[in-house]
C-alpha cells in the first residue's frame, strides 16, 4: 500500500485546500504522474504519484481543508 | 516600440533566465506556451520570464465563485469578453490591454520550496517597481496583492507542478479600469486603480517590463541560497 501525503509548502503553511483530484478511485496512474491538486493562499500546487499504482482511496472530498503531511491519496504499487 | 524581446540574464550557476516579450498575446495562446515552458523547465531548461498583455479576458482560479462575475455571459460575449477556467490559485480577475502580464516559470527549489514566500517575494517586485514611478504600494494583512491606499494595483496568482512555478502578475498600468466592473475583482470588495490613473499621465509598457525585470534579478538575486 502506498500513500501520497501533502508535502511540506513553505513556512508556517499548516494545511492546504483540496481544490481537485485528477484521478478517481480505482483508476491507473503512472510514476510521476499529477494526482492531486491542493490551494493555499492564491497559489495551487500538484502533487505527483512517486510510483505507478492503482488507486484505492481518495482520503478527501474536494473543498477540504487537509494538514500537512496528511494522506491524500491511497493507492496499491502496480507490479508489486 | 518593440520592447524587451529576448534577453537573459545569469542568476547562478543553476538558474538562467531568458526573457521573452511576447506582446499582445491572446489568453489561451499563453496559456499553451506557459504550460510548454513548465515542461521546459521541469527539464532542465532555462527559466523564463514571459511578459505580455492580452486582449479583454476574465480568468477564473480554482477558487473562483460564478457569482463574482457581475453581467452575464451572452453580454459579455457581445463584447468580445472570453472567460476562462484555469488552474492558478486565487479567484476571479480580468486581463486586459494597459495591463502587464508577468509569467515566471523557474524551479523554487534553486530559491526556497515556500508558495507563500514566492508571493510575497513577488509583491516586493511590485512594490519597487510602483516606488519607481513615486507611489507607495502596499501589502494588506491577510491577503496577497498589491495596493496603493485603499484600492488594488496589482493582483496575483501562482501555481506550482514539481516545484516549478507558472502563471503570476497582473500590475495595471494603462489598464481601462471601467473593464473591472463586470467582475468583483479577486472576490473582494475593492476598486481596482492603475499607474497611470494615480499619477495622473500614460506611462510607456516597454518602461514597466524594464522595471520589472531589473527588480526580479535584484530581487531574487538577493535571496539566492
Amino acid at each position: 500500500m502506498l500513500e501520497i501525503c501533502l508535502p511540506e509548502l513553505g513556512e508556517g503553511i499548516e494545511e492546504a485546500t483540496i481544490a481537485c483530484y485528477h484521478f478517481a478511485e480505482g483508476d491507473s496512474v503512472q510514476a510521476d504522474e499529477d494526482v492531486v491538486e491542493v490551494v493555499t493562499d492564491k497559489a495551487t500546487f500538484n502533487v505527483p504519484a512517486d510510483q505507478a499504482g492503482k488507486i484505492s482511496r481518495l482520503c478527501f472530498k474536494e473543498g477540504d481543508k487537509a494538514p500537512i503531511g496528511a494522506p491524500l491519496v491511497i493507492m496499491e504499487a502496480s507490479g508489486a | 516600440m518593440g520592447g524587451v524581446h529576448f534577453l537573459e540574464f545569469r542568476m547562478s550557476s543553476v538558474t538562467n533566465f531568458k526573457i521573452q516579450d511576447l506582446g499582445l498575446i491572446a489568453y489561451q495562446e499563453a496559456y499553451q506556451l506557459q504550460k510548454q515552458v513548465v515542461k521546459e523547465v521541469m527539464d532542465g531548461g532555462d527559466s523564463r520570464i514571459l511578459l505580455c498583455e492580452h486582449p479583454p479576458v476574465i480568468t477564473m482560479g480554482r477558487m473562483a465563485k460564478e457569482e463574482h462575475i457581475l453581467f452575464s455571459k451572452m453580454e459579455l460575449n457581445a463584447r468580445g469578453i472570453d472567460i476562462e477556467y484555469i488552474d492558478r490559485g486565487g479567484d476571479i480577475t480580468l486581463h486586459a490591454p494597459g495591463q502587464l502580464v508577468v509569467y515566471p516559470i523557474f524551479n523554487l527549489t534553486a530559491y526556497r520550496r515556500d508558495l507563500h514566500w514566492y508571493l510575497r517575494c513577488l509583491e516586493d517586485i511590485v512594490i519597487a517597481l510602483l516606488a519607481d514611478f513615486g507611489i507607495v504600494g502596499r501589502r494588506e494583512p491577510g491577503q496577497t496583492g498589491v495596493w496603493v491606499d485603499n484600492r488594488k494595483a496589482v493582483s496575483m496568482g501562482i501555481g506550482v507542478k514539481r516545484w516549478v512555478c507558472f502563471h503570476g502578475v497582473g500590475i495595471n498600468v494603462n489598464t481601462d479600469l471601467n473593464l473591472f466592473s463586470y467582475i468583483q475583482p479577486c472576490g473582494l470588495n475593492v476598486e481596482m486603480t492603475s499607474i497611470s490613473h494615480i499619477i495622473g499621465r500614460s506611462v510607456e509598457m516597454d518602461q514597466v517590463k524594464a522595471k520589472f525585470v531589473h527588480h526580479f534579478q535584484r530581487v531574487f538575486q538577493s535571496r539566492e541560497e
